[in-house]
């Protein structure tokens, strides 16, 4: 029993990291805001998810009853992480950022390289 | 086996704090800086929720909540700005 929640929390661990890793790629190398507006907000919001998820597994397994309290930390991203998102892009349509040819909706953004 | 996946998780998400350090660094613009700041809050949360496993502490989950908090005050503060000119009109 010990072994099989050890490895779910870890199988969690990993599926969280990962998904943070593959929300910062995404930041890191997708070409104009707009795009680069995705990662963070999906992805590394998930990751947080399954990491917590794992903690939540981990303490509450100790002995000492169940550990919801990290939860709080979840539940608060989930709700601020599209808030911040919105906030960003209506902030990036009013600069008027470069979009690359691709980036649809609004047509009136300029083109341009924005790496 | 946890043993084995901490040190994995650690190093995945060392990875991924390094590459919004790059883009805070990059740019180009400002909104490119203010969402790689919010990345690298939300990983450090991760980060710190890790840490916690690792020492076997509870201690970390207060931390966390904090800079969630904090973090996401300071970003809508600065997508504010950049939006209207002021923050508190």
């Amino acid at each position: 029993m010990e072994t099989i929640i050890e490895a779910l929390v870890a199988l969690f661990l990993l599926i969280g990291a990962a998904f943070a890793l593959v929300g910062s790629i995404g930041l890191a190398k997708l070409p104009d805001f707009f795009m680069r507006l995705h990662g963070p907000t999906k992805a590394t919001t998930l990751g947080v998810g399954g990491m917590i998820v794992g903690s939540v597994l981990y303490f509450s397994t100790r002995g000492e009853g169940l550990s919801l309290h990290e939860l709080l930390v979840t539940l608060f991203l989930f709700i601020t992480a599209p808030v911040s998102a919105h906030m960003l892009a209506k902030a990036a349509l009013h600069l008027r950022l470069r979009t690359v040819e691709r980036t649809r909706g609004e047509g009136a953004l300029p083109r341009g390289d924005a790496e | 086996m946890l043993a084995l996946a901490i040190p994995i998780a650690f190093a995945l998400m060392s990875l991924a704090l390094l590459l919004n350090l790059w883009r805070v660094v990059r740019g180009p613009d400002l909104p490119d800086r203010i969402l790689a700041l919010d990345t690298l809050y939300i990983n450090s949360i991760a980060l710190l929720v890790l840490f916690g496993i690792h020492l076997d502490t509870m201690i970390y989950f207060e931390v966390a909540l904090l800079i969630a908090m904090m973090g996401f005050v300071g970003t809508v503060a600065v997508a504010k700005y950049l939006l209207r000119g002021d923050i508190i009109e």
